[in-house]
């Protein structure tokens, strides 16, 4: 496993699972789930400046050594993703920027007319651009069209903790990708995350099922496990589904009694 | 003179720039951007743009996000 490592735009990341810190309680606590999560990406969202906040999260997420993903939470236009993009990038000198648009509150689902837009605009900036997207195989073709380095379908709906409603899309956008697939939204526990693997997503991108848990450590412990193993279970190759039972004792050389 | 930060009223000195706005307000210029008039200021322009009575100026940093 050591070499099996997530790679994106040329940039190799020593784990798999990529930890949103929206929804934590503390500081504090961001900094112990980004140690148990063993994590090498995090995101981060762009907010006017409080001169009350005490204490900044980039200080925490620096000590751990993890790199930065800026986000573009709580656009609902491609004008509005592109200006907070170029924000984030002067803000934090990266160029990489998590692409989400969303159409509305109620749903928080990516509007994709907006976000291919947004994409583009982004790519020709010069931008990394990692988007937040529906399960939608041919808007994942046409992110991947438009020179995203990522694609982040989403199993359900931000903070739903439903899963992973529609498999099926997920595995097809898997199938084609040509850029690593990152399955963002929706988990709601450890096995979310490792189905996740095993439908041959290249990682996961999840806040809330650690940030939101009773015990955000511990979910953040078995999230890394969650991962390592649903990706080691796609390496392996699982057996195909069967109607009938097949016995896995030997049908020849039974005493008769 | 006076500007908009943020939304609200706010006090600085003649031909303030966006990096001597970004100390004062934030101690420190980092992980933090700026966006004057609706155009964002690169890092490389904050030490050279003078601001101006009556701009509006957005402030922002990274906070906790999914």
């Amino acid at each position: 496993m050591i070499d099996d490592l997530l790679t994106i735009a040329g940039v190799p990341l020593s784990s798999r699972l990529i930890l949103g810190t929206g929804g934590a309680p503390s500081l504090h606590v961001i900094d112990e789930t980004l140690q148990a999560s063993g994590t090498a990406l995090c995101t981060v969202a762009m907010r006017r400046v409080d001169a009350a906040m005490s204490g900044s999260i980039l200080d925490v997420i620096d000590r751990r050594g993890v790199r930065v993903l800026p986000n573009t939470a709580g656009c609902r236009t491609a004008r509005e993703a592109v200006q907070t993009a170029q924000l984030a990038r002067e803000a934090l000198e990266t160029d990489w920027v998590k692409l989400e648009v969303v159409a509305d509150e109620r749903t928080l689902l990516p509007d994709p007319i907006e976000l291919l837009d947004a994409a583009q605009s982004l790519v020709a900036q010069g931008f990394q651009v990692l988007p937040y997207t529906n399960d939608d195989p041919v808007l994942a073709r046409r992110l991947q069209q438009a020179g995203c380095v990522a694609v982040m379908p989403l199993g359900s709906p931000i903070g739903t903790g439903l899963g992973i409603s529609n498999p099926h899309n997920i595995e097809l956008i898997v199938s084609e990708a040509t850029v690593p697939v990152i399955l963002d939204a929706g988990i709601g526990t450890a096995s979310d995350a490792a189905l996740a693997m095993e439908l041959g997503c290249a990682g996961v991108l999840l806040a809330s099922a650690v940030t939101r848990a009773q015990d955000p450590v511990a979910m953040a412990t078995a999230m890394a496990l969650a991962v390592a193993a649903g990706r080691l279970a796609r390496l392996a190759g699982r057996i195909p589904k069967r109607f009938h039972a097949q016995a896995s004792s030997p049908t020849e050389g039974m005493a008769v009694l | 003179m006076q500007i908009r930060l943020n939304g609200r009223p706010h006090e600085v000195g003649d031909d303030t720039t966006v990096d001597a706005l970004l100390l004062s307000v934030t101690g420190s210029s980092r992980g933090s951007a700026a966006v004057v008039d609706g155009e964002v200021v690169p890092r490389s322009a904050w030490p050279t743009t003078a601001l101006k009575d009556g701009q509006s100026v957005e402030l922002i940093t990274a906070v906790q996000g999914g």
